[in-house]
């Protein structure tokens, strides 16, 4: 508790990862209270053809858009369906890619290389590729965009455990423990496991911010939630048609989902500078 | 040797990781809700007639025996025949390969050439008012969706200040095709209205796509700057009164680069990924825009060939990297 209390504080030191602490808890706040934030909670599915595209006003405060539905209301519900995907899709691919990432670090035979080079095979293409793909066969929903996300994430993690297990395991207290017979799975959870959760947090923070970008995408490509869901992605894809006229239409989920990202990667370089010293700032990304 | 060795080994693992790939993809799209056949044979189409069509296209054996088909069929060089073009799929990726390789070469060359010397500005500048407004932009850079960034700058460009066209990849007809490269083709040509017609369609596009690459460039050289202005035989330079300007762009630079370098790959992985989302925004003819019609209309073949030339394409690139950081740096190579 006290190492956590420690962390915070270091990373309220940076500035940078401060405001993007800061982001994310807003996002957090109003993912929970949006019914309560919203001006109009009642007009996000429903159709107002009056109220069809107004600019921004005192009653919309970011305008309305082709269904006449209060674009404010909607974004503040559509930061709910961005936290479930990234969350969900993040969670399950730490699921997926650590024990995988341990397991392949530590026993270095045929299992784990084997399972390395099935990493291999979801790292052959860039992520979008393969979760368009599979979003397309399984059809557009918020659970397919999860399980593409997440099916094509996790060797992240994986790749990233593998490393840090492989080089861990040559230190001496794992010799040591492993001399003093403790068992490996013990040892795995003891004393590896805590000594990799540095990267693995660094990796989480900004996967979050990344598979919310590609979330979008596919939410943009028409593959995330059908509509009438307020997804950030979907609703700039609708707002194509009344450009240049409904500038407003665009803009506000589009400022959302910039916010949203670069709160996960101020945050994430943040935690790499308090957690992860030895990583330069610029290491690695996605 | 031991390069030759490394590059053979390489090769060795590309082939089985991208058969893995297309197995992947391929149960991937076969284990579907949605009827493709059906879909092809149109909505009045019996029940009989969807079954035969299905029979005739191969499409009711086996996916086991559907799988090796497609190994064999690949071996030959042979992608199959889009379901919905009619076209044989590698004829369909030829002629869009251009368009895409033209767009993804400018917007490389736009990453790299502005982001490299942003990077030492921003290094060399460390923590004054450059480095932070550089810092924002290439935060800014890595967090904006692409898309929405393009339409943005459409918006603004093409549709209020029309300076630049909206989409497509040039008004009116084409140049007289020698290489596909619209570039160079009116280049070739002489036809100098026609360039400026093409670079105007090609700025968007390749700046949108370039732009978190250009981030990413940026942070890479910012970072490989500073650590190597910390090493000794900088210090030795300066004392040896050498001009800073010639320390850091002669020697520093060259030695920051190793690492940037071998981060193309990294880059070209952005690129490849934003190509889809680019292309169908402005309209590009090219094999993202051809990748996103197709898992729109199930099109098998399609999707595969997409699929098969990203592994391919990404695979190559990651190769030449690091045989090319093999060259450079020759203390990390090890096998």
């Amino acid at each position: 508790m006290n190492a956590a209390r420690d962390i915070l504080r270091q990373l309220l030191r940076d500035p940078a990862a401060a405001v993007g602490l800061l982001i994310i808890l807003l996002l957090v706040f109003i993912a929970i209270f949006a019914p309560l934030l919203a001006t109009h909670p009642e007009a996000i599915w429903d159709m107002n053809p009056r109220q069809r595209l107004l600019p921004p006003s005192d009653t919309y405060v970011f305008g309305t858009d082709r269904m006449g539905a209060d674009i404010y209301s909607r974004i503040l519900f559509g930061a709910r369906i961005t936290m479930v995907i990234a969350s969900v899709a993040v969670g399950v691919a730490l699921l997926i890619g650590v024990p995988i990432g341990l397991i392949s670090g530590w026993t270095q035979n045929w299992l784990g290389e084997a399972l390395m080079r099935v990493s291999d095979i979801f790292l052959a293409v860039p992520q979008i590729v393969l979760a368009i793909a599979i979003s397309q066969t399984l059809g557009p929903s918020i659970e397919n965009v999860i399980l593409a996300l997440s099916v094509t994430y996790w060797p992240w993690f994986t790749r990233l455990v593998h490393a840090e297990v492989r080089s861990l395991k040559n230190e001496t207290f794992i010799e040591a423990a492993i001399a003093l017979g403790v068992p490996t799975w013990r040892i795995i959870l003891l004393h590896v496991l805590p000594n990799v959760a540095s990267p693995i947090i660094v990796r989480t923070s900004i996967g979050m911010g990344f598979t919310i970008l590609t979330a979008s995408a596919l939410g943009f490509l028409g593959l995330g939630a059908p509509p009438p869901a307020p997804e950030w992605g979907r609703m700039i894809a609708e707002s194509r048609e009344f450009l240049p006229e409904a500038w407003w239409y665009a803009l506000a989920p589009g400022l959302a989902i910039f916010l949203v990202v670069m709160g996960f990667n101020l945050l994430g370089d943040g935690l790499r500078d308090v957690l992860d010293p030895r990583i330069r700032r610029a290491g690695a990304r996605r | 040797m031991r390069i030759l060795a490394l590059i053979l080994q390489r090769i060795a693992w590309l082939v089985p990781t991208l058969a893995g790939l297309v197995a992947v993809v391929f149960f991937i799209s076969r284990v579907i809700p949605a009827d493709p056949v059906a879909k092809l044979a149109g909505e009045t189409a019996s029940r009989a007639q969807i079954e035969l069509l299905r029979e005739k296209l191969g499409l009711d054996r086996p996916l086991l025996v559907q799988l090796v088909d497609y190994y064999r069929q690949l071996l030959s060089g042979d992608l199959g025949t889009s379901l919905f073009t009619t076209r044989p799929v590698w004829d369909d990726l030829y002629a869009r390969l251009p368009a895409t390789i033209e767009l993804t070469i400018v917007a490389m060359m736009i990453a790299v050439v502005i982001g490299i010397p942003l990077g030492v500005v921003s290094a060399l500048y460390r923590n004054t008012i450059i480095d932070h407004v550089l810092r924002i932009i290439t935060v800014a850079g890595l967090a904006v969706a692409s898309f929405w960034l393009a339409l943005v700058l459409q918006l603004y460009f093409a549709m209020d200040l029309g300076w630049l066209p909206l989409q497509a990849r040039i008004t009116g007809f084409p140049p007289p095709s020698i290489t596909g490269f619209y570039i160079v083709d009116t280049l070739v040509e002489g036809n100098f209205t026609r360039f400026r017609n093409v670079v105007a369609h090609l700025t968007l596009p390749a700046f949108t796509l370039a732009f978190p690459a250009l981030a990413t460039v940026v942070r890479f050289t910012r970072a490989g700057v500073l650590e190597t202005l910390q090493k000794n035989f900088v210090v030795y330079q300066r004392a040896m009164g050498i001009p800073s300007g010639l320390i850091v762009w002669k020697y520093v630079l060259r030695n920051s680069l190793i690492s940037t370098v071998t981060q193309i790959g990294l880059l070209f992985g952005i690129l490849l990924a934003g190509t889809v989302v680019i292309e169908t925004v402005f309209q590009w003819p090219g094999i993202g825009a051809y990748a996103f019609e197709a898992i729109l209309q199930s099109d098998y073949a399609a999707v595969m060939g997409f699929t098969v030339y990203a592994g391919v394409v990404f695979g190559i690139v990651n190769l030449v990297v690091d045989i090319g950081h093999a060259i450079l740096d020759p203390r990390g190579t090890g096998a």
